[in-house]
């Protein structure tokens, strides 16, 4: 069976896609170390990055994993573009997509965007690099891949072997502007279809307005809960979605919900502390914490290129696995 | 009966005394004659009616014609056609134009263009200088050019000591105000229901509360100043619930839903098609079953279409940045049909489009001040102007967006199949539509 056409949501993928995704990165990790960290997998193929709004890592990240595959990479500054005169998506998409365009890897502040964007699209496959405050697939993905590689090493096991079972019951607590969150609707999905039990702590002005349907429950006690969780995912106060507003200021939301030295030694010896970046230290992480060795926040950028090498290997070149 | 000039053959009447099969003979714009099998005289056009329902024509307390200003989405010739071909021969133009109709110089040049369409246009004046909530638009001279119904529609008036003005001011004009109810602070920014599909896409969503707390605001404002409110287009239970308290207590309130909140959900967002995109937002499938119970109760006075349409450029981008309206005319009675007909006679529902929607409008029979406007919304009976729509219960109606007579695309009803379809349009006398084509 071929699997999905586009990677618009986590959704897209189901369990045994995470899986493929997982295993597949794994792989490209292990190119990524060799001396000359290129393959030819996807010569000839051309890959676009559609970025309407600001990014460092994840544009870097997806344009290195292209470039390690050995396809062409056309990047799309919106500043400099027919967008600053007016053009519309739709048409921006047809022009690039005319051009003999492989793969679109979207990122937009207009959550669903890339989900027009893959309806007007004719051949070339979508990749949601980030949709408002609706989805980040890869990020998510990242993350999970990184979880099982630290889980992996203090077994000193491959991370191969842990297959996906590893994430069976496994404590994910997610931290922060939920409501605004692309990360956290990602992780979510991603995180409880492996199997993991997620618990969600926020101020209640940046939560969701409706959970109903959300496979996860809401920490009445964030102290209690850090105590009791194997991974901890902090989310970045999102001002520019006008979540500023959404707490009376810095000062309290870091009081109340910051990862504070204080709040570190609440957690257990092995929990692992991941954040998608760009992280605001002091505010919802203290300084000295993001440095911490549990914090895993340079290894999930590191990861990004492999996992991202993996989707576009999967939706442009290679094999899904079929459902048993 | 030698100035017959159309015959309807084979059709059930619904007039005043019930549903009568009656064949039904014209002369000019007046019914001349109702009885079982009327001959038609040599000259006169004959229109089969053969199963079908002959009902008053319909009337539309809410159409965005958008001319002037956005010409390139619809004009008053583009949507009298399609309320035509909808079944209706009224319709009333909100004032959400650019400029907005809150001088007569605007209100005339409309009600100019609607001479020579396909169904009377009425105008509906803004309340507030360019619908901007802050000085009250000259009231009195639109009232004096037959304006009945006013609203800043497309935005409710925030400033509540404003609404109050404008009630006690409307008062000595015999004039209704119409409310878009919609608190701009609890729904800005908002793009659908907030709920639990909002919060799983990602969209900001606008409350149930930013709607009824306006409602909740005005009533009591109806009970300070004694001038009546319609209220447009509501979406939610407890809106329905506000206003159906209002009415026990004998306030002067009425209601209109729209045929989308009578059937569509929040859930049609999931595929980010701007085509769902309205305001107010489609809700939950309990505020569905709210509004349409709010129609059986009589709750609700009126179904109204809010035909909005929108250039296919305007949809054809991200949600959130999309404007937000459907295309109406031409899919009401069909799916007021289909919603209601197990549960309300065919009587019931022909006067939640015609009769009732009429008398809000000012333009029923009895209304003294129709300024130019024939009789709409019945009764169907000798000596009445004939305003008719022919509905045949048995057909069905097929929605192609490229089919449609509006100027725009945006149908949340594509390829979907109704069951019911208008058949005549008959305008003071003429048929403008026969066999669901219009005839000029």
């Amino acid at each position: 069976m071929t699997g999905p056409q586009h990677l618009l949501s986590v959704a897209d993928l189901g369990k045994d896609g995470i899986a493929e995704v997982l295993r597949v990165a794994e792989a490209f990790a292990e190119v990524e170390r060799r001396s000359v960290p290129k393959v030819p997998t996807l010569r000839g193929k051309v890959v676009a990055t559609l970025f309407f709004e600001e990014s460092t890592r994840t544009r870097l990240s997806f344009e290195t994993a292209a470039k390690r595959l050995s396809a062409d990479v056309l990047s799309l500054a919106v500043a400099n573009s027919s967008v600053k005169k007016g053009e519309s998506l739709r048409d921006t998409v047809e022009t690039v997509e005319a051009m003999g365009i492989d793969a679109l890897i979207i990122r937009h502040a207009s959550a669903g965007a890339p989900h027009q964007v893959a309806r007007w699209a004719t051949r070339a496959r979508v990749i949601n690099a980030g949709d408002g405050g609706h989805e980040h697939p890869t990020q998510a993905l990242l993350d999970c891949f990184t979880v099982r590689q630290v889980l992996a090493e203090r077994k000193g096991a491959a991370p191969e072997e842990l297959g996906i079972e590893c994430f069976e019951g496994l404590r994910v607590l997610i931290v922060g502007d939920i409501r605004h969150s692309r990360v956290a609707r990602s992780e979510v999905l991603a995180y409880s279809s492996l199997g993991a039990q997620v618990t969600l702590a926020a101020p209640g002005s940046l939560l969701p307005p409706s959970l109903e349907g959300w496979p996860v429950t809401v920490a009445e006690d964030f102290d209690a809960a850090l105590a009791d969780t194997d991974v901890v995912s902090l989310l970045r106060l999102q001002s520019e979605r006008g979540s500023g507003s959404f707490v009376p200021s810095l000062r309290e939301y870091t009081a109340g919900w910051g990862l504070t030295a204080r709040r570190v030694a609440l957690l257990s010896d092995d929990a692992i502390v991941t954040h998608p970046g760009p992280m605001m230290r002091g505010v919802e992480i203290a300084s000295d914490v993001a440095d911490l060795p549990r914090s895993v926040v340079v290894q999930q950028v590191t990861n990004g290129v492999a996992v991202r090498m993996a989707i576009l290997f999967l939706l442009l070149g290679g094999e899904w696995p079929g459902h048993e | 009966m030698s100035d017959v000039t159309v015959v309807i053959r084979g059709g059930s009447v619904i007039g005043p005394e019930g549903i009568l099969r009656a064949d039904v003979a014209i002369g000019g714009t007046t019914i001349v004659a109702l009885a079982e099998t009327i001959d038609p005289p040599s000259g006169a056009m004959v229109l089969d009616a053969a199963g079908c329902l002959i009902g008053p024509g319909l009337v539309d307390l809410h159409t965005h014609l958008r001319q002037p200003g956005r010409e390139e989405a619809e004009t008053v010739e583009s949507g009298a056609r399609a309320a035509a071909l909808g079944g209706y021969t009224a319709i009333v133009a909100m004032p959400n134009t650019e400029p907005a109709i809150d001088t007569a110089g605007v209100a005339r040049d409309v009600l100019a263009l609607g001479r020579t369409a396909l169904a009377e246009v009425a105008v509906a004046g803004a309340i507030t200088v360019g619908r901007a909530g802050k000085a009250l638009a000259p009231m009195g001279e639109l009232a004096e050019l037959g304006v009945r119904l006013f609203t800043d529609d497309g935005a409710g008036v925030q400033d509540g000591a404003l609404m109050r003005r404008a009630l006690d001011y409307a008062k000595g004009l015999g004039v209704t105000l119409a409310q878009h109810c919609e608190d701009e602070c609890l729904a800005a920014g908002g793009a659908m229901h907030e709920g639990c599909w909002s919060s799983r896409l990602g969209l900001p969503g606008v409350p149930a509360a930013a709607e009824e707390s306006m409602v909740a605001r005005d009533i009591q404002l109806v009970r300070l100043t004694g001038a009546p409110v319609h209220f447009l287009h509501l979406s939610t239970a407890g809106s329905v619930e506000l206003v159906r308290r209002a009415k026990s207590e004998g306030l002067a309130v009425t209601a209109e839903a729209a045929p989308h909140h009578m059937l569509l959900t929040h859930a049609l967002v999931q595929g980010y098609d701007p085509v769902f995109k309205v305001n107010p937002p489609l809700r939950t499938d309990d505020d569905v079953a709210a509004v349409v119970e709010g129609l059986l109760d009589g709750t609700i006075n009126a179904i109204a279409t809010d035909h909005a349409p929108h250039a296919p450029e305007a949809k054809d981008v991200p949600f959130d940045q999309a404007p937000p309206g459907m295309l109406g005319l031409q899919t009401a009675l069909p799916i007021a049909w289909q919603v209601l007909s197990g549960r309300l006679g065919p009587e019931r529902i022909f006067a939640l489009m015609s009769s009732q929607p009429a008398a809000i409008a000012g333009l029923g029979v009895t209304d003294a001040r129709r300024a130019g406007h024939s009789a709409q919304g019945g009764p169907v009976e000798v000596g009445a102007t004939a305003n008719l729509c022919v509905f045949d219960p048995a057909a069905t109606t097929v929605v192609d967006p490229l089919h449609l007579a509006s100027r725009s695309r945006n149908t949340p009803y594509a390829g979907r199949t109704f069951t019911g379809a208008v058949r005549h349009t008959i305008l003071r006398g003429e048929p403008v539509v026969v066999d669901a084509t219009a005839q000029r």
